[in-house]
Order: structure tokens, then C-alpha cells, then sequence
């Protein structure tokens, strides 16, 4: 970031400006022309790295913005209806569907912004994927979703739209602090062998173009997010693991106990965004 | 920026015993190298000059170097996408010498310590090394990122890089 302004100057000067836009843009997102969400506003006391915090929104270009603004063009929307269906679906020994219990979706409003967090029974820092799932087995006898199955990341869509426009607040202290200190250590250690860290890239660069990638802050308040590129809806984890993958590093699985770490820390350097429900994405 | 990079190394070695999940053996190289106090390397690691043309070719493609998706480099502009994380390198055969480019690229850590810039010609010593872009854990020594042929050819497209 320090060199931004040296590194755009010297662009324009060689007439190459043109397609790299470097800063984030500060526009507003404005779902269905009715619901605004906060996609830049001011860092956490505890995050030292930065002063702002920007959703992956501001760095996506005027056409990807306009997508996410519109709930008829955000083909994410779309398997949010998928697992509308799925959410009256009755399955299990149980008889049972999400809605016998919980009524509209709707009464998951809020649920998004406080995951993931501990949960006293298990004794142990739960995402929204494990209170599916665990309502799944044990409270319908039906089978568990893998953490990237279709049904689960629908289904963790259609629960994050409840919370469209709510500030992301994810609690780090008490029995969830340890949990938020080894999300912070894997975030600055710099891994395999390109030695990297994801404060390397999401940190220091942000605003940078490194290749023909326009590098965000790597904030989660919009997934599980569409992407463009692979025409699907995709789960915090799947991207972790695409971007320690990028590191030549050995990766941790989706729902291990590490990326689960590492999705509390991260969601809390975007405590004050809003939950997009489905972001838009390249 | 530097600032950051080291507290980011000073936290991870700190924590290593901790998680455990930062712990790394030595730091090796695909050869034995001799750095100069300042980073640099005098002796070639091929014995011969390298060939700028190829050099060329280590900057710009995406599965030797990729330099360009950190450096802007006006010689290289047929190459779309050029990055922004580091400066650029137009010029910098007249600002380095030989001996400077090449220990920039054997290991560019020792030049600017804490440097974004990877290690081109490190083997051993690193987090969690994967095979690749697999995904899959990885045995040290791994293969450099550049062997040393491709390296002095770097050094040889580096060094026409002058002020005009
Ligand atoms: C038999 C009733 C029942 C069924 C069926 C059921 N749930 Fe639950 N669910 C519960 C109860 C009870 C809780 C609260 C658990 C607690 O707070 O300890 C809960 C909690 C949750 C939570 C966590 C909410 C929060 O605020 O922490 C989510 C998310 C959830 N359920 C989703 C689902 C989904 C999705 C389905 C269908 C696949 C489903 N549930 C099916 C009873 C059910
Ligand atoms: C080599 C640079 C690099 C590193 C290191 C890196 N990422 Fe990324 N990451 C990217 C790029 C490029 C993208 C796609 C553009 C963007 O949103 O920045 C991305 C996207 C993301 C996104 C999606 C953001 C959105 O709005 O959809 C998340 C989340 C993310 N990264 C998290 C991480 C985490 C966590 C780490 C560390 C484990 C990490 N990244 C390491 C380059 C990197
Ligand atoms: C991940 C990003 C990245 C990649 C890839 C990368 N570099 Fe660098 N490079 C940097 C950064 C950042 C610096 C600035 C030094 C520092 O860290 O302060 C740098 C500095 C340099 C310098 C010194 C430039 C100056 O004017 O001081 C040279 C020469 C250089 N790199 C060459 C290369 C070559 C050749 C390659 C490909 C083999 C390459 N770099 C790949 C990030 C990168």
C-alpha cells in the first residue's frame, strides 16, 4: 500500500493506467434500490493492520458491483431458492424439515453475523456448517452435508440473506479468544514455498494488482459468495484453502479445526461490514 | 510495510512452540551459495553467461517466474498484467550490479529482509511446503522455484535493463 501512489504515478506515466484500478472504490452498495450495506467503515481497535476495512465489493469492477446490487441478476440468488426448497424438505428417521422446527427462514435473522462461535455443549468453536449439521443428525436423523456439498453452502446462503445488512459481529473474547489468537498467528505466518501470509497480500497489498488479480482485504462478511469463475456458491473455507493452496503450501481441510480458527479471526477483522448474502465475486 | 512483514516473522517464530504450526527445518539452497555481507552473489551459478532472451521469457510467463505479477517491466509490456506489489524494474540494471541481481534472485530476503519477494533458489526451511500448487504436504529439499540456468538468464535480461 506504502508504494501505491509511486507505483499508479509511474502507470500513468507510461500510459498503462488505463485498465488497473488500484484503490477500492467508494461507492454504494444498495440492494433492490432499498436495503444500503456498509462495505467500508473503520477497523476494529484490536486489528493493528489497518485503519480501515473495505468489503471485497469495493475492489470488483463497475459491472461485478452492479450484479451484486440487483437480486435478479445475482445468480447467487438462485441456490438461495434451491435450499428454500430444500429448507421444507422433510428428510431423516425424524420426519422432520428445517421448518418444523424453525418456522420461516426468517427466524434465522442474525444468526450470520455472531458465527462462528463457541458453543458451550460441544465445548468447542462451532461455524454455522456444524449447527446444520448438527441439527441434521441429531435433531432429524437424517445424514450430514460436507462442508462444500451443494445443500450446505445453499443452505449457509439462504441463512446469511437473514442477515443482509447486518454488521458482522463475531465475539473474540472469553472462551473464544484462543481460538481468535491461533486465527491470528496462521494469519501472519508466511507459508510453503513462496512464504507467504495472507497479511502479505490482504494486508499490505490491498489495493495492489498482483498479476491481473485486484487484491481486496480478504474479508468473509459476503459469503458464501458466487463466483464468476466457477459459476457456483462458495464456502469461507473452500477459499482459504484456494489462497493457502496459491502459497505452494500444504493446505488444511475445509472444517478442520484450523480453518475454523482462522474464519474467526478473519470474520472478526470485518466486524462492522455487513452480511451480503451472496456476494458477487470474480 | 517492512515494519509489518517482521512483526508477521517475529509472531510466527514466537508462537512456533505454541501451535505448532509454524515449525520449519534448515534453510537450504539447490546449491552452495556464498552471500556477500549485502545479500549478493558474485559467482555465476552456471559458470556461463546466462541468455537475456530466455531471461526475458523467466519474467513474463506464469509458470517459470511470474516477476510480472509483482514488477511492471515497460521491456515486457506484449505481456499483459503487470502487478503493483513490488517496484518496477525498469532501470535496474543500472542501479545493481551483477552480484546484487543475482542474490536478489537466489533469495531476495537476503537484500530487503522480510521481503514479499519469494526465494527463488531456496530448497529447505519453509511453513507447511506444499507439491506445487497441489495442495499436497511436500518433503524437503523441493526443486527451486528457478533452477540455476533460469536464474542467470534472469540476471543476463536484468542487466539490459538500463536508464536511458
Ligand atoms: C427437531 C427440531 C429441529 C430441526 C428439524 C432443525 N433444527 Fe435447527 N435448531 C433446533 C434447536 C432446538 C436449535 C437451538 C439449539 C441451541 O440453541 O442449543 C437449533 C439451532 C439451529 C441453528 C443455530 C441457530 C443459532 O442461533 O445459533 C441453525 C443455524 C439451525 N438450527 C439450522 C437448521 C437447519 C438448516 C435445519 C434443517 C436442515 C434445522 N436447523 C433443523 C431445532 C431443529
Ligand atoms: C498471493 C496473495 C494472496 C495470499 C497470500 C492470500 N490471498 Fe486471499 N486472495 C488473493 C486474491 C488474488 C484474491 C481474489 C481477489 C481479492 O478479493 O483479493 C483473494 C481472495 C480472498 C478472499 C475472498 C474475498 C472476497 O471478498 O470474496 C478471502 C476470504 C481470502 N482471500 C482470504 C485469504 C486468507 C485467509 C489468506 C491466508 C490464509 C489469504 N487469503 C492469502 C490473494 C491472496
Ligand atoms: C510476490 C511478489 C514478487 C515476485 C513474484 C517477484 N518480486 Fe521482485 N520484488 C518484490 C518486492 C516487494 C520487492 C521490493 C523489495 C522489498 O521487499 O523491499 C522486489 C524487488 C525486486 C528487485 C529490486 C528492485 C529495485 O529497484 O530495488 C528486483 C531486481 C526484483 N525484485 C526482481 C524480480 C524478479 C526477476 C522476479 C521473478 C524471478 C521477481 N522479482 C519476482 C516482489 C516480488
Amino acid at each position: 500500500m506504502r508504494r501505491k501512489a509511486f507505483a499508479t504515478a509511474a502507470l500513468v506515466a507510461l500510459g498503462l493506467a488505463g485498465p488497473l484500478s488500484a484503490d477500492p472504490v467508494d461507492d454504494k452498495l444498495i440492494v433492490n434500490g432499498e436495503t444500503e450495506l456498509v462495505t467500508h467503515t473503520k477497523a476494529p481497535d484490536y486489528i493493528d493492520g489497518l485503519d480501515e476495512i473495505w468489503s471485497g465489493w469495493a475492489f470488483r469492477a463497475a459491472e461485478t458491483r452492479a450484479i451484486e446490487a440487483d437480486d435478479f441478476d445475482n445468480p447467487g440468488m438462485i441456490f438461495v431458492e434451491d435450499a428454500e426448497a430444500v429448507w421444507n424438505r422433510v428428510e431423516g428417521g425424524a420426519g422432520k424439515s428445517c421448518a418444523s422446527c424453525h418456522g420461516d427462514p426468517s427466524s434465522m435473522k442474525g444468526v450470520r453475523t455472531v458465527m462462528p462461535k463457541y458453543n458451550e455443549k460441544a465445548g468447542d468453536l462451532w461455524s454455522l456448517e456444524d449447527y446444520i449439521n448438527d441439527c441434521r443428525v441429531n435433531r432429524m436423523q437424517a445424514e450430514a452435508w460436507g462442508w462444500n456439498d451443494k445443500d450446505m453452502v445453499n443452505m449457509t446462503a439462504l441463512i446469511s440473506v437473514q442477515s443482509r445488512g447486518m454488521p458482522m459481529n463475531v465475539a473474540i473474547d472469553g472462551p473464544a479468544k484462543p481460538y481468535w489468537e491461533k486465527g491470528r498467528e496462521m494469519y501472519y505466518t508466511r507459508t510453503g514455498q513462496l512464504e507467504l501470509s495472507c497479511a502479505n497480500c490482504h494486508e499490505d497489498h490491498y489495493g495492489d494488482m498482483i498479476r491481473a488479480d485486484h487484491l481486496s482485504q480478504g474479508q468473509i462478511n459476503g459469503f458464501p459468495t458466487y463466483r464468476l469463475k466457477n459459476a457456483k456458491l462458495n464456502s469461507i473455507h473452500a477459499r482459504f484453502k484456494g489462497c493457502v493452496r496459491d502459497t505452494r503450501a500444504a493446505t488444511y481441510k475445509p472444517g478442520s479445526p484450523e480453518f475454523h480458527a482462522l474464519e474467526l479471526y478473519v470474520a472478526s477483522r470485518g466486524n462492522g461490514l455487513s452480511v451480503e448474502g451472496v456476494a458477487v465475486r470474480n | 510495510m517492512k515494519s509489518r512483514a517482521l512483526w508477521g516473522i517475529a509472531l510466527a517464530v514466537g508462537m512456533a512452540g505454541a501451535a505448532g504450526a509454524a515449525e520449519r527445518g534448515p534453510v537450504t539452497y539447490a546449491a552452495d551459495i556464498n552471500f556477500a555481507e549485502d545479500g549478493s552473489v558474485a559467482e555465476s551459478l552456471t559458470g556461463k553467461p546466462g541468455n537475456p532472451e530466455n531471461g526475458a521469457q523467466v519474467l513474463a510467463q506464469k509458470k517459470i517466474g511470474n516477476c510480472i505479477a509483482c514488477h511492471q517491466v515497460t521491456a515486457l509490456k506484449d505481456y499483459p498484467f503487470h502487478g503493483e506489489i513490488g517496484p518496477s524494474l525498469d532501470g535496474v540494471g543500472s542501479r545493481y550490479s551483477e552480484a546484487q541481481l543475482r542474490g536478489i534472485l537466489v533469495d531476495a530476503k537476503k537484500t530487503f529482509e522480510g521481503s514479499m519477494m519469494p526465494s527463488f533458489f531456496k530448497t529447505g526451511g519453509f511453513i507447511r511446503p506444499g507439491i506445487g500448487f497441489t495442495g499436497k504436504p511436500a518433503k524437503e529439499p523441493l526443486p527451486p522455484l528457478l533452477t540455476a540456468e533460469q536464474i542467470e538468464d534472469a540476471v543476463a535480461f536484468l542487466m539490459t535493463l538500463k536508464d536511458e
